[in-house]
């Protein structure tokens, strides 16, 4: 940050303030100036627009928090209530139920841009992670604030996946019992749950300022994975991003609104509109969506990890599935030191392109695989496929993709990369263009 | 080039993204025209709105027959204003049914008339009740039915429909119903609605379909009151939204221009 005068502004009230808290100096330098690579493509819009959703979802989950009840007794109801009753209920309710969805959306596509272009690279590794840790809390989020209107797929949910701690050894039934708040899901679960989905959108907030932070240290990465070699290699961020960056949320935003007032229930599960009844259980339960793939992977381990020939079983099969979910998250941890190659851009990559082209193949799979009861099977032909196969083997194809980077690094002959990248931009004769252009208009 | 390419894989990866795989041995229910496009079925018609005539036939038809055993507790007669009725008629309705109130100044509970703010009566005091009238399990109450069924207004007709003798082989156990739409095939309820069953005011002829597809589109309404409001809602929203995204994107181009 800037120290002293260092900039003086038109207006004498802004002057004032920045001169004793320079947040004008600083939104220039950060947002006005900021050199940004000149060849980003619409990837990367994402990063604003999933910021724009979590905006979103905290605007409108605290107006409808004003309304709800979490008791189990109540809780459903008030839901209802809200869609009914309360003022545009309905439409707040709306946005904040796809808005989920969609800030996944963006999301997963702001996350695969930087694993295809090579962003989690030297010297970005701790953006990479934190960019990680947000999506963990997002995942933590939802998975509560999908329990709140206490609905049959909430309740069952939150029992399944609860649930899923047991499996760990000796603390496994404790910190069941403690995200119960109980010896079942029940009020006390639902009260809790209700205080965390409150609590860790903001926590979000906090940490996507740490990641926006680490991010205007490293500077953004961009389609060549070249790092800009002075001004004729980037833009000021306004106006350039500022304007592409508004097309890109608004079309967004449009494919947004056309699932919120046309297809409100889309990503829902009808069971969700039967209240919770534990006497009852759903013949299928499935996941939201975006947790599809994980689920699948989940289920994908179904046998025992034993010592062979002994008959000493390891890990079993429930244990295992619960390793490989959240291995499956934590080894983007890593991936920064996984991937051996100096080259970040899969342009100039091509078995690396290959490889993330079957992760993305993959990862749709397991969505696919998730979403289909245990016992499903695709039948060609004659041919009995068992989809629970087909999850093993996207899995399989998932860890694969990561756990061979190191090989890949080794083996593969990249292209050869750009000198800079205002060369292939501008085709070779670059001016320094970037400085000739209009500084943000003082306030 | 390349940078439509980005744009077209960027657009790709987001429609992939939002069609999640949906389970695959569902029954499938015959797709029915409806006005209002269809409360489960996404994009059918963005213009939609619930056919009046269709509503009050159906509201008959719930209230002469399906009230005798389903609750439908998330609505009030006030709502019903919502199907063209005016506040005599609804007031009528109201009064039509005895609520039990209080405790008074007395502490004693009283009954008195309907009012149109009250919740519609349930045709049985609580759960258990029910139940107990039913073979051991309540019938599900209908005020949400439509969203909480896959296939939606669709599954509602072609249950309703759907009664028929059971296939050779079937045995169907005491006390169940054979129904070619329920999962399952074996249903509690017996078949609820015959021809001419109920007598519509509008002279509408009261086939067992035509009162099934005024009775879906009743519950689609009360699963969904807000549709038309949505629809009407969403098309400013989406020209506001377009336009826009038309004017940021010349925007977008004259900043740029002198950088391509």
């Amino acid at each position: 940050m800037a120290h002293g005068p260092s900039s003086s502004f038109k207006n004498p009230v802004v002057n004032w303030l920045d001169q004793r808290l320079p947040i004008f100096t600083m939104i220039q330098k950060e947002y006005g100036v900021f050199p940004t690579p000149r060849n980003f493509n619409y990837f990367w819009n994402f990063g604003a627009i999933a910021m724009i959703m979590l905006v979103t979802m905290i605007v409108s989950g605290i107006v409808l928090a004003m309304h709800y009840t979490p008791n189990t007794n109540l809780a459903f109801n008030s839901v209802e209530r809200i869609m009914r009753d309360v003022n545009f209920g309905w439409l707040i309710r709306y946005i904040h139920m796809n808005g989920a969805s969609f800030f996944f959306i963006a999301v997963y596509i702001h996350i695969f841009r930087g694993l295809y272009y090579g962003s989690y690279k030297k010297p970005r590794e701790l953006l990479w992670m934190i960019g990680v840790v947000i999506f963990l809390l997002m995942m933590a989020t939802a998975f509560m604030g999908y329990v709140l209107p206490w609905g049959q797929m909430s309740f069952w949910g939150a029992t399944v996946i609860t649930n899923l701690f047991s499996a760990l050894p000796l603390v496994g039934q404790d910190i069941v019992t403690l995200l119960w708040g109980g010896f079942s899901v029940d009020n006390p679960t639902l009260n809790r749950f209700f205080a965390l989905h409150y609590l860790l959108p903001f926590v979000i907030a906090a940490v996507v300022f740490l990641h926006v932070a680490a991010l205007h240290v490293t500077g953004s990465n961009n389609p060549l994975g070249v790092e800009p070699k002075g001004p004729q290699d980037t833009l000021p961020f306004h106006p350039y991003y500022t304007v592409k960056d508004s097309f890109g949320t608004v079309v967004y935003l449009a494919i947004f609104a056309a699932f919120v007032f046309y297809a409100p229930n889309f990503f829902g599960e009808p069971d969700n509109y039967i209240q919770a009844n534990p006497m009852v259980t759903p013949p299928h339960i499935v996941p939201e969506w975006y947790f599809l793939p994980y689920y699948a992977i989940l289920r994908s381990i179904t046998f025992d990890i034993s010592i062979p020939f002994t008959g000493l079983k390891l890990i079993e099969a429930k244990l295992g599935g619960v390793i490989a979910m959240f291995g499956s998250i934590a080894i983007l941890f890593i991936l920064p030191w996984l991937d051996t190659s100096p080259v970040r851009s899969a342009r100039f990559r091509p078995i690396f392109k290959k490889g993330i082209l079957a992760f993305l193949v993959a990862f749709f799979l397991l969505m696919y695989v998730g979403a289909q009861t245990a016992d499903a099977a695709w039948h060609l032909g004659g041919l009995e496929i068992p989809l629970v196969y087909v999850g093993q083997f996207a899995t399989l194809v998932y860890f694969g993709f990561f756990l061979s980077l190191p090989f890949v690094g080794l083996i593969e002959k990249p292209l050869p990369l750009p000198a800079s990248i205002a060369k292939p931009v501008l085709g070779g004769g670059a001016s320094a263009a970037g400085a000739t252009a209009k500084p943000m208009e003082k306030a | 080039m390349r940078r439509l390419r980005s744009l077209i894989l960027a657009g790709l990866v987001a429609v992939a993204a939002a069609a999640p795989a949906v389970a695959s041995e569902e029954m499938e229910y015959p797709k029915n025209e409806w006005s209002h496009g269809g409360v489960t079925r996404g994009f059918s018609n963005i213009f939609g709105t619930f056919d009046r005539k269709a509503l009050q036939r159906g509201f008959q038809v719930y209230k002469e027959v399906c009230s005798a055993c389903h609750s439908m507790n998330l609505l009030s007669y006030r709502n019903l204003s919502a199907l063209g009725y005016n506040e005599a008629e609804i007031t009528a309705i109201a009064a039509g049914y005895d609520m039990t109130d209080g405790p008074n100044d007395e502490g004693e509970m009283f009954t008195r008339k309907g009012v149109p703010a009250d919740h519609f009566k349930a045709p049985f005091p609580n759960e258990k009740a029910a139940a107990a009238a039913n073979g051991g399990k309540a019938p599900p109450d209908l005020s949400l039915i439509v969203k909480a069924r896959k296939g939606g207004e669709d599954y509602i007709v072609a249950l309703m429909t759907g009664f028929e003798p059971a296939p050779a082989g079937f045995t169907v156990p005491s006390g169940g119903n054979y129904n070619k739409a329920f999962p399952g095939h074996v249903i509690a309820m017996p078949p609820p609605l015959s021809d001419g069953g109920v007598t519509f005011a509008d002279g509408t002829k009261a086939t067992v379909e035509q009162q099934a597809k005024d009775v879906a589109t009743f519950l689609a309404w009360a699963a969904e009151p807000n549709l038309e409001a949505r629809h009407q809602m969403g098309l400013k929203v989406m020209i506001f939204l377009i336009v826009l995204a038309g004017i940021l994107y010349a925007a977008k181009r004259a900043v740029w221009a002198d950088q391509h």
